[in-house]
């Protein structure tokens, strides 16, 4: 028992640090955001003001931003703490590596991946979506986006260091990323045509429990790997 | 009691070090000596379980350190040449997150007064100077209690003063039963301490 209670307050304790980091780098914190918030609002510009066209692409056009956004906050989840020498203290702490790893994911998700959900109803508005679909744009993202910081983790991991690592990381991860891409957007477009979207629904859950469990493990160890 | 048994290091493929074999005992103070590029670091991380080595083992109590990594980290206090702080947190908050024992404010005050950081408690570490931030990540050394220290290169950087300091600490912990592993090009008075000495040449 105590030792779960260890590993509880050693979560909060690097959550802690890395949300009183973020805010100290908070123009970091926002490029995702700002990211996300331009390419969506260039579609309008670009393919014209028609609501109907507007309506009918912008689940992918939500998601494709969604993910892009997040493929470019990745090489902050541990570039700084690799320079800086923090990353090695991570893994010398007596505390298991992949809760304390766990901890910097939790702080990636509520830094890019929240603010993305938070502000997706306006950007859901200004493509002319019906509040039904802006409600499953809403919940996608809340279910997703925490599947692309845990899964975007164990790419960074991987490519931790590497020369062109950007480009690798993209190429690395992306694949990973189309499935959410399809759920996602599959829920959305079945909801707005009046179909069930829980079929969509519960296989992205399935995949959020799988990268939950496994994501921190593994990204723990592809850190040991990449820091020989 | 820390045991190296045939240590062989490797950096890019090619081997730099080979058939490195030494025992510590409480008390005990190895310097690691060696012209640049001769291993010193990756003799350090391996015996701090960050590298593996290409052959040979480390044992801690006489189990391999790999197995054994959480007793391992307990009593392992490891500053690299990176010292391991946020450049964008202040010298309180630094010491605060790496310390893994109980620390209060009145202790964590009490160690940067010490080691001469007292009136710059609230600047982000980048604002101070190299020699400064490495005081504060050798001011780990005062609140924590880890038998066995592995340091690199402690003394870069640090003034006159701050190197005595550091030499008289070193022979407390010495002194108390403690061990460390040490590597320095500068002159220093801790030096007299040494028992055990590793060169890579």
């Amino acid at each position: 028992m105590s030792s779960h209670v260890g590993l509880l307050a050693s979560w909060q304790r690097v959550l802690k640090r890395e949300l009183l980091l973020a805010y100290r780098q908070r123009n970091d914190i926002l490029t995702p955001l700002i990211f996300f918030i331009i390419v969506i609002s260039l579609f309008p510009l670009g393919v014209g003001p028609e609501p109907e066209i507007l309506r009918i692409i912008a689940p992918g056009v939500i998601w494709v931003a969604a993910l892009l956004a997040t493929l470019l906050s990745l090489s902050r989840l541990f570039n700084n703490e690799l320079h800086d020498g923090t990353l090695e203290q991570l893994l010398l702490t007596p505390q298991p590596a992949s809760v304390l790893i766990f901890a910097k994911i939790t702080s990636h998700w509520l830094t890019t991946g929240l603010p993305l959900v938070l502000i997706s109803p306006l950007l859901a508005i200004s493509l002319d979506m019906s509040p039904i679909a802006l409600g499953y744009t809403m919940v996608t993202l809340l279910l997703g986006t925490p599947i692309l910081s845990l899964v975007g983790a164990v790419g960074a991991a991987l490519t931790l260091g590497l020369r062109g690592g950007g480009v690798l990381l993209a190429l690395l991860i992306l694949p990973l990323y189309i499935p959410v891409l399809i759920f996602a957007t599959g829920a959305i477009i079945a909801t707005s045509n009046g179909y069930s979207a829980e079929g969509q629904l519960s296989l992205l859950a399935a995949y959020l429990i799988l990268t939950l469990i496994f994501a921190p493990w593994v990204t723990s160890h592809a850190l040991r790997v990449s820091l020989d | 009691m820390l045991q190296a048994n045939t240590l062989a290091g490797e950096r890019s493929g090619q081997r730099i070090f080979s058939d490195v074999s030494f025992s510590l005992q409480n008390g005990d103070l190895l310097h690691v000596s060696g012209s640049n590029g001769s291993g010193k670091t990756t003799l350090l991380r391996i015996l701090a379980g960050l590298t593996l080595p290409a052959e040979g083992e480390v044992l801690w109590h006489q189990q391999g350190i790999t197995a054994n990594r959480d007793i391992y980290n307990e009593n392992l206090l490891y500053i690299g040449h990176r010292h391991g702080m946020h450049s964008d947190l202040n010298a309180l908050e630094n010491l605060r997150l790496s310390c893994h024992q109980s620390c209060n404010r009145a202790k964590l005050f009490s160690a940067l007064e010490e080691v001469g950081l007292g009136s710059h408690l609230k600047k982000p570490l980048r604002l101070l100077s190299q020699g400064q931030q490495r005081r504060i990540a050798l001011a780990r050394l005062l609140i924590e209690s880890q038998p066995l220290w592995i340091l690199d290169e402690p003394l870069a950087a640090l003034d006159v003063i701050a190197v005595e300091w550091f030499s008289q600490h070193l022979a407390q912990h010495l002194q108390g039963g403690g061990m460390a592993v040490v590597t320095t090009h500068q002159e220093a008075s801790f030096i007299s301490h040494v028992s055990v000495t590793v060169d890579l040449n």
